[in-house]
């Protein structure tokens, strides 16, 4: 890893690989899992799975926390903060909403 | 302990059809569900009522105004234990006669400052951004 990559940098880096994004997806939608539950859903071997959530963990983006013989990974959205402007996804929706509006007046004519 | 800071979004936009119409479509249940999302909406102050999105998420709301073919308001509440996922906001409609027919601004008050990941992104799917962020950055990797 370059010596030059800001947080930011790693944190886009993380999320590029399509099978690390799966799993971090799958803990944002479902909330914390073990590496056994993540497993067999990736569709990748336990220690890809693992090598995996290390990444997100050096970004930020999971927490770990072990119980027992198990250790359970959750996501940690506010790591996305920097990338993520609410209101202005918001104001996006809204727009959206509004195109579909309008198709529905549209209709409403004939 | 000192309240977050709250912010808004405003989106307005100008319509070709008098604001009687744009009202039947803003306050008519299955008319609502073809522009925002599917719901068991009733025109009365206190009602209380969810809007459910494709992505599997339920609002819940409250209608707070109903001055028909002028304004409609309603809580947009997404509840959850984590503060970072709870949701409180109230969205304002309002509807103002022009020449041409009708302009409507739309306001959703109520975000917290510290609350900027959680609903946006269960609202949109985390595909769209996601796949966004690999269009921009995936290529050398």
């Amino acid at each position: 890893m370059p010596v030059s990559e800001t947080p930011n940098d790693i944190l886009f880096r993380s999320l590029s690989d399509p099978t690390r994004r799966a799993i971090f997806e799958r803990l944002c939608r479902d909330g914390e899992q073990t590496v056994a539950a993540l497993t067999a859903q990736a569709g990748v071997s336990q220690p890809v799975v693992s090598k995996h959530l290390a990444v997100l963990k050096l970004a930020g983006l999971v927490r770990d926390r072990p119980a027992g013989r198990q250790t359970h990974y959750s996501a940690q959205l506010k790591a996305l903060a920097p990338l993520v402007d609410w209101t202005h996804e918001m104001a996006g929706f809204w727009e959206s909403r509004m195109d579909d509006l309008e198709d529905v007046l549209k209709r409403m004519d004939q | 302990m000192t309240t977050p800071e709250t912010r808004s979004v405003i989106v307005e936009r100008d319509f070709p059809h008098p604001p009687e119409k744009l009202w039947r479509a803003l306050s008519q249940p299955h008319l609502m569900a073809e522009w925002l999302m599917r719901n068991d909406f009733l025109p009365t102050v206190g009602h209380r009522f969810n809007l459910r999105g494709d992505w599997g998420g339920v609002l819940e709301c409250e209608v707070l105004i109903l001055d028909a073919g002028k304004r409609l308001s309603f809580t947009w509440d997404h509840v959850n234990d984590n503060a970072a996922y709870d949701l409180r906001s109230v969205v304002t409609f309002t509807l103002t006669p022009t020449t041409t027919g009708t302009h409507l601004r739309v306001e959703q008050a109520g975000f917290r400052t510290d609350q900027k990941q959680a609903f946006g992104g269960a609202m949109h799917g985390w595909d769209g951004f996601l796949s966004k962020l690999e269009a921009v950055v995936g290529r050398d990797l």
